[in-house]
């Protein structure tokens, strides 16, 4: 269990709990400066709150050992900084850091869930914005963590990428890792997140199903536009006014 | 390990010995008179003194590059070698340089110089800019200790302790002794291997300071490793030799093409590299048919310069 408690950083989150399951895909949405990537840094240790606290399986995450909790807790930031022109298996191998090994195994793993095999000597400079994406997914994937935050993982991707970077999400999920990532395209979490948590002026405005907490009431007040949804669950798309 | 390290130590066991025949007089052990105490006394202490703090700027070049993600840092631009070169030309404008007394008052500056890159650099409210802060500290210091140093000159007490300071501020391994070597050897050698024990933490920083933070890096701790080993390394070298400018520029740049390039692979070929490159150089110094001989620091720059350039229009091609 990975939980936010009453979580509040002045001027950003205010009271913010939320509890998320193993096993699903949780989507953190709401508008610009929301809160959504603070809270995201948060659950992943990396900001320690005012007060409150983040509880990875009922112990207070600032207490845990940094090293332990690289290795429950998988982040990927939005940005894709890759500093050397390291290969493909040279990034997947630096989530091995945290377990100190070489982890072959799971490097060919993470290389393999994310299609990147046939990838691994290529150098990052030659690799498009996709193969990027998947290359650095590929390092959260090689520290085998029980939960992977990421920080608007689609936001660069075109469609095709898209579904490819979801589908190999689900596939973690459904092997009992806790996904939790922040998503812009409601129509992206609605289809395919198994929760969705809305934030709004860093405070919790909705939590529940994705039909339950992107309802068009919700969109009303918390984006300010009036929406519906359109077509199956599942395939659902947002018709917006303005 | 990567193949660099191997190419780097074989070409430093060819070089030192041949180094050590080269010179004003080439000595040749067997008809050479007093072919003994040159080499053993003159000769081995300049050629080691060479390798011992060319390692150093090499490895500190290398893990400032990575810890800054930017190929074109330099561990002078941080304030530890004008900090060190401030304190020696302490010594020289008070008028106790001594072999003594001027390695050890360079060494207080540089210890200084850490001391206050620590102490503005090492506690940040928000982690997520302490390399900035880092950086933009170390300039301070750097330049606040440059002004000190030229105001030493300026105010020197006589035409020959503004010489001596100028001179010595050139770097170089003229007369230098076995002394030397007991001081910047083992300073060097544990600046080494704090720099050793941060490439980890320098490879996780390769995807930003948040993902390296992820993966379990103590920024305060690698702050902590970098300042020191880059202090023992550079400190010491500037000790006994003043400022010999950019070998930590250029030698990681001659290494990452032969590894994976990534910072924690550049650290020993670095150290190797520099060496050599220090050796060879001084080497070149020596044997050049120039009325006195020109001076390590001068040298280098003007290798470095030049080649500093190029790295800049190679990156303007976006070929970095």
């Amino acid at each position: 269990m990975l939980a936010a408690a009453n979580l509040a950083i002045t001027g950003r989150l205010e009271h913010v709990s939320a509890a998320l399951e193993p096993g699903t895909i949780t989507a953190i949405c709401g508008p610009n400066g929301a809160g959504k990537s603070t809270l995201l840094s948060a659950l992943a240790g990396l900001l320690a709150p005012d007060s409150g606290e983040v509880l990875l399986d009922g112990e207070p995450l600032d207490v845990t050992p940094p090293r332990q909790r690289a290795q429950a807790l998988g982040y990927l930031p939005q940005s894709a900084e890759i500093a050397w022109d390291v290969s493909v298996a040279s990034i997947a191998a630096l989530g091995r850091l945290p377990h100190r090994d070489r982890g072959k195994f799971a490097i060919a793993k993470a290389l393999a869930a994310t299609d990147m095999a046939d990838f691994a000597a290529r150098p990052a400079s030659t690799l498009s914005g996709g193969e990027k994406a998947r290359a650095l997914l590929a390092r959260v994937l090689a520290g085998e963590p029980r939960w992977i935050l990421a920080d608007e993982p689609l936001a660069a991707l075109d469609l095709a990428h898209q579904l490819n970077l979801l589908a190999v999400l689900r596939r973690e999920a459904e092997a009992g890792t806790g996904v939790v990532i922040v998503v812009h395209d409601l129509a992206l979490a609605m289809n395919h997140a198994d929760r969705v948590v809305v934030l709004d002026e860093g405070k919790v405005a909705a939590e529940g199903t994705p039909a339950e907490a992107l309802s068009p009431e919700i969109i009303a007040s918390v984006w300010g536009v009036e929406a519906r949804w359109l077509g199956e669950p599942g395939a659902r798309a947002l018709v917006t006014r303005m | 390990m990567t193949r660099a390290t191997p190419i780097f130590a074989v070409l430093l066991v060819i070089a030192l010995p041949l180094s050590l025949v080269a010179g004003r007089v080439w000595v040749d052990p067997g008809t050479t008179a007093n072919a003994i105490p040159i080499l053993a006394e003159l000769r081995l202490p300049r050629a080691v003194l060479a390798v011992v703090i060319g390692a150093g700027l090499g490895a500190a070049g290398a893990a400032m590059q990575g810890y800054l993600r930017n190929p074109l840092a330099d561990p002078g631009l941080f304030g530890i070698a004008p900090g060190a070169a401030l304190g020696a030309v302490v010594a020289l404008y008070i008028g106790v340089a001594s072999a003594i007394l001027l390695p050890l008052f360079a060494l207080v500056g540089a210890g200084g110089a850490m001391a206050l890159l620590a102490l503005i650099a090492g506690r940040t409210a928000n982690p997520a800019n302490g390399i900035a802060l880092f950086t933009l500290a170390g300039m301070m210091i750097a330049s606040l200790a440059a002004a000190l140093t030229s105001l030493a000159i300026s105010l020197a007490p006589n035409a020959f302790a503004m010489s001596s300071i100028v001179t010595w501020l050139m770097g170089a391994l003229t007369d230098r002794s076995w002394q030397d070597v007991m001081l910047a050897a083992p300073l060097t050698l544990a600046g080494l291997a704090l720099l050793w024990l941060a490439g980890r933490d320098l490879d996780a920083l390769t995807l930003g300071e948040a993902a390296a933070r992820s993966l379990g890096v103590r920024p305060g701790r690698l702050m902590a490793l970098l300042v020191l080993g880059t202090g023992l390394t550079v400190g010491s070298a500037v000790a006994v030799a003043g400022i010999i400018g950019f070998v930590g520029l250029i030698v990681p740049h001659l290494v990452r093409p032969l590894t994976d390039r990534g910072p924690s692979s550049l650290i020993v070929p670095s150290a190797l590299a520099g060496g050599l490159l220090v050796l060879v150089a001084d080497v070149v110094c020596r044997i050049l048919p120039l009325v006195t001989e020109l001076r390590l620091g001068i040298a280098l720059s003007l290798i470095g310069a030049p080649f500093f350039l190029m790295l800049l229009l190679r990156m303007r091609r976006g070929a970095l």
